[in-house]
């Protein structure tokens, strides 16, 4: 193992975007920004009170659409994977996410931030489930 | 309304620190992931800035009755580390070492012109819905049910 493209300074604020937008949803309206399990309930969910996860993906969607309009130097997508291997990792994502509880921010920045046991579990699960992928995919396929 | 603004915003500052972060770009986040590899260790800060934020304002309200703008605070309830809880998010770290994608920087790629991008989030909206009709969970806000 050898140390590369190490981004410390953009990787700590870009975190505590992330944490600050998650510390907003919680102090002011009480929720978890945990965007698996929003996505689902706003897919399966219809109450009067859906309305602010639907603002919420508005939110992501608008920092995608704003970065690519006014900052597109900024924006970085390199593929890991073709279309079929995409197709399949998203339903593994979709039905794992579900399954579980949570993803990243759910349980790897709220859960753990609230030093919940099940997302401390869950986190560790995914990253060692997700490094024996990447090892298995990169280096014995 | 008010409460769909803080949400937009919320959303908002959180696409923003994923692209900042570059959780956004798979390679990167495969770049984690590849520890016996070419290392790229990023996003362990990603999670620590995130934490170090979050954790400070969740510890500092604790004691807050509720929320500034709802009733109450809507946090898991359950606490037991049962099947479930493994076996999917196990599941999860496959189709996100396999892709680069989890589903916020999913969803915020979208954005960014390749069609590829859909074609994950079709499949991962669609693994939600399976799992949920399945199921029978189509609510899960972490409350007990009842509420």
């Amino acid at each position: 193992m050898h140390i590369v493209n190490f981004t410390p300074f953009s990787a700590l604020i870009g975190g505590a975007l992330i944490g600050l937008a998650a510390a907003l949803l919680w102090w002011t309206l009480g929720r978890i920004a945990g965007v698996s399990t929003i996505l689902g309930n706003a897919l399966t969910e219809r109450g009067s009170d859906s309305g602010w996860r639907f603002a919420f993906l508005a939110g992501l969607l608008a920092a995608g659409l704003g970065a690519v309009l006014f900052f597109p130097g900024a924006v970085h997508l390199d593929l890991a994977a073709g279309g079929g291997q995409l197709v399949v990792a998203g339903l593994l994502v979709g039905v794992g996410t579900q399954m579980g509880s949570g993803c990243t921010s759910g349980h790897g920045v709220c859960g753990i931030g609230r030093l919940s046991a099940r997302s401390i579990v869950a986190t560790l699960s995914f990253m060692v489930s997700g490094m024996l992928t990447v090892s298995v995919v990169k280096h014995l396929l | 309304m008010k409460r769909c603004v803080i949400a937009f915003l919320s959303g908002l500052v959180f696409g923003i620190g994923l692209i900042v972060s570059q959780m956004s770009n798979p390679a990167k986040v495969i770049g984690f992931l590849d520890i016996t590899g070419s290392w790229d260790p990023s996003l362990a800060l990603v999670m620590a800035g995130a934490l170090a934020v979050f954790g400070t304002v969740y510890w500092s309200i604790r004691g807050a009755g509720a929320p500034l703008m709802a009733e109450r605070f809507v946090a898991p309830t359950e606490t037991r580390i049962d099947r479930p809880l493994l076996a999917g998010s196990l599941m999860f770290g496959v189709g996100w070492g396999l892709s680069g994608f989890c589903p916020g920087p999913a969803i915020v790629s979208t954005t960014f012109g390749n069609p590829l991008v859909w074609l994950f989030v079709a499949g991962m909206i669609a693994g939600m819905l399976l799992y949920r009709f399945l199921s029978g969970r189509r609510v899960m806000t972490g409350a007990p049910r009842s509420v």
